[in-house]
């Protein structure tokens, strides 16, 4: 026990920037966008997070700004691809290399600054708890908003009229559109709400996990979680899973090498990558027998109204 | 590793045994425009900005001299398009700051045969290509001294980011020092595979303190690992430029860089016409390598032991890897009387004894 807490606090720590970043994925996906800016929009995250945290002092206004800048991305995707029906993976791509080139250049005068960040609070009784206390409640208030996403996603899309609404739109947007659910102005909500979302998990990394601002800091964890989405099929609480299992992966083969063990690193380090491309298969392999699962089925696809199909 | 050994030897041979090049004629300094290629972003705080540092400090040492830079080159066929353009906008010299240029370094140079490059830490050179780099070893074998001294466990903990000859001789350096003063100590050491991802760094240096670490060392690009060990009340040795920013209190000391020195000598021989191609490896007698100012904590007797042992590195009486050396195994690896020859330094594969950790084939 001695020995797991620790990985299993750790997991849930470095989870935390990747789950956000997929859960973002995942609602955007589900309205039929494909983002693949999630690395650009993490770093923007985190350098609006930071550089705003640095300057009003406040760590909670670094979060709101991060939030409403990657909306302001998540506005350039969906007016590619829903309005000007651009391809959906340029546009994502394109937004990755801007987000990149635009956080290095603006936070040069950030670099070599720290802040005090968000602090660890302890939930009373809860981190009490045996085991589960320790692990999951003894962290920062970004962290417990994260169960709290995903616990109202799971009811949202499964249990509510609007999350219905937005999965028929993913599903088919044309037979939402007869219904007179706006296909366009669900696509653009959810692009922007997911982008928000995935801002925060780069905000996560710049002013609660590290207090620092690096740049090229997320170091490949938005392109994480765009596996991630795959193994999790689309379902949030999935993604929890999956997003502490590759944090607590990393965090695992760390404590590894301490011990001193000789399994080499880079195979434990493949596994969860091993894993997706598992799910892959098994999703593919399904949908040939007429199997979607969570997968959206217009995913990727732009929506033209007047066509007939 | 055998055939990688014998290659970096007869590089060695090569250099040593003096085939001797032609100076190139005089460059007044308006004329140079060196151009330098870097492999991060002068952003990344660390390895990168500290070579920035010692470019603006070699335009404040040789006046006239106007420089430009390239950043986050990758170390691929992308850093010859680099370094074409800068020579066709009229850089004479070229500066590249990363092993993995090497090869993309020797190809530019043989296109151009009368424009000078300086590869940073490589081991192949040309009648127009130098190699440079500094022996941080020594400033980490001071920094060992420290860790060694501030320790109570007896367990320090490494963040290492590749396991490559120089991270290797950097942990072998700096526990020498450790075990100089402290031969109980162990120093345990985590690879993140990764130069620049503050999360991971952090991630290693808590996973050091979970397993009993009270100092930490590090080999990576970010103040990640100083956060943590401030967080956790641990000491911690930076490294690249002073990090006590990251770490106000719990920072001990940290071996840094200063590359302006052989970016300043450089431009002064390219205008007196006296470059040649040399393999150069200054280090703390030249000031090319150093300590960051010590933390508050630092007691007087050990800053005396740092200064000791850095005269007698200077005086070049002694050097870090002078024999009796063992390894893991408690195998002599260098005997006693003998010092390491810079080709066995530069191509180090084993720890010596008092490290814990394996070196991953």
């Amino acid at each position: 026990m001695e020995i797991i807490i620790p990985i299993l606090t750790a997991a849930v720590r470095s989870g935390t920037p990747i789950l956000y970043a997929t859960l973002g994925e995942i609602i955007t996906e589900k309205a039929g966008i494909l983002n693949l800016g999630l690395e650009g929009i993490m770093l923007v995250g985190a350098y609006t997070g930071f550089s705003v945290a640095y300057s009003s002092g406040s760590a909670w206004l670094g979060v709101g700004a991060a939030f409403l800048v990657g909306t302001l991305m998540g506005l350039i995707h969906a007016f590619i691809c829903v309005t000007l029906k651009g391809n959906q993976v340029v546009s994502g791509l394109a937004i990755t290399m801007f987000g990149t080139g635009a956080s290095s250049l603006l936070g040069r005068e950030f670099v070599g600054f720290t802040i005090p960040g968000l602090s660890r609070i302890p939930l009373p009784v809860l981190s009490d708890i045996p085991v589960i206390g320790p692990v999951f409640f003894n962290h920062d208030a970004l962290i417990y908003s994260s169960y709290i996403l995903v616990l109202f996603f799971c009811w949202f899309f499964t249990s509510t009229r609007p999350g219905l609404n937005l999965r028929a739109v993913g599903d088919n947007p044309r037979a939402a559109d007869a219904m007179g659910i706006s296909v366009t102005g669900t696509r653009y909500f959810y692009t922007l709400l997911g982008a928000g979302i995935v801002a925060v998990g780069g905000a996560y990394m710049s002013l609660a996990y590290t207090k620092m601002w690096g740049e090229l800091m997320t170091a490949g964890r938005g392109w994480i979680a765009v596996a991630l989405v795959i193994f999790a099929i689309w379902n949030p609480a999935r993604a929890a899973f999956g997003a502490y299992l590759f944090g607590g992966v990393e965090a695992f083969q760390l404590r590894l090498q301490t011990a001193g063990t000789t399994i080499p690193t880079p195979v434990l380090m493949m596994l969860p990558y091993l894993m997706t491309i598992g799910v892959l298969l098994f999703i593919s392999i399904k949908k040939g027998k007429g199997i979607l699962f969570g997968a959206p089925a217009s995913l990727g696809a732009p929506f033209f109204r007047e066509e007939r199909d | 590793m055998k055939k990688i050994t014998a290659i970096l030897a007869a590089a060695f041979v090569f250099m040593f045994c003096g085939t001797v090049f032609a100076a190139f004629p005089p460059v007044p300094a308006e004329e140079i425009n060196p151009g330098f290629v870097y492999i991060g972003p002068v952003g990344d705080g660390g390895y990168t900005f500290m070579h920035d540092k010692g470019r603006l400090f070699m335009e404040a040492e040789v006046p006239g001299v106007k420089s430009r830079f390239v950043e986050s080159v990758p170390e691929g066929p992308d850093a010859t398009r680099v370094m074409e353009t800068l020579v066709r906008n009229g850089s004479k010299v070229i500066f590249a700051n990363s092993f993995g240029h090497m090869d993309f370094v020797l190809e530019t140079a043989k296109k151009f045969p009368e424009v000078i490059f300086m590869h940073c830490s490589g081991y192949k050179v040309a009648e127009n290509v130098g190699t440079y780099f500094g022996r941080m070893y020594q400033a980490r074998y001071l920094s060992g001294l420290v860790a060694g001294s501030m320790t109570k466990k007896n367990i320090i903990g490494y963040v290492g980011a590749y396991p490559i000859p120089e991270v290797v001789r950097g942990i072998n350096a700096f526990t020498r020092g450790v075990r100089k003063v402290n031969p109980d100590a162990e120093v345990r050491v985590i690879w993140i595979f990764s130069w620049l991802d503050p999360g991971k760094e952090k991630e290693a240096a808590k996973a050091l303190i979970d397993a009993g670490a009270d100092v930490i060392g590090m080999h990576a690009d970010t103040g990640a690992a100083p956060q943590a060990a401030e967080e956790a009340g641990v000491y911690v040795v930076g490294y690249n430029n002073d990090m006590s920013n990251y770490a106000p209190t719990k920072h001990l000391t940290a071996p840094i860089w200063n590359w302006g020195i052989v970016y300043r000598d450089t431009m002064k021989q390219v205008i007196a016409g006296t470059w040649k191609s040399e393999q150069i490896w200054p280090g703390l007698k030249e000031g090319m390598v150093d300590l960051a100012p010590f933390g508050k904590d630092v007691p007087d007797p050990v800053k005396k032991i740092v200064e000791e042992e850095k005269a007698k590195i200077i005086s070049g009486s002694w050097d870090v890897f002078t024999g009796p050396v063992k390894d893991q195994q408690g195998v002599v690896k260098v005997p006693e009387g003998t010092t390491m020859t810079d080709g066995e330094m530069l191509s180090m594969s084993w720890f010596v004894e008092g490290v814990k950790g394996d070196i991953p084939k």
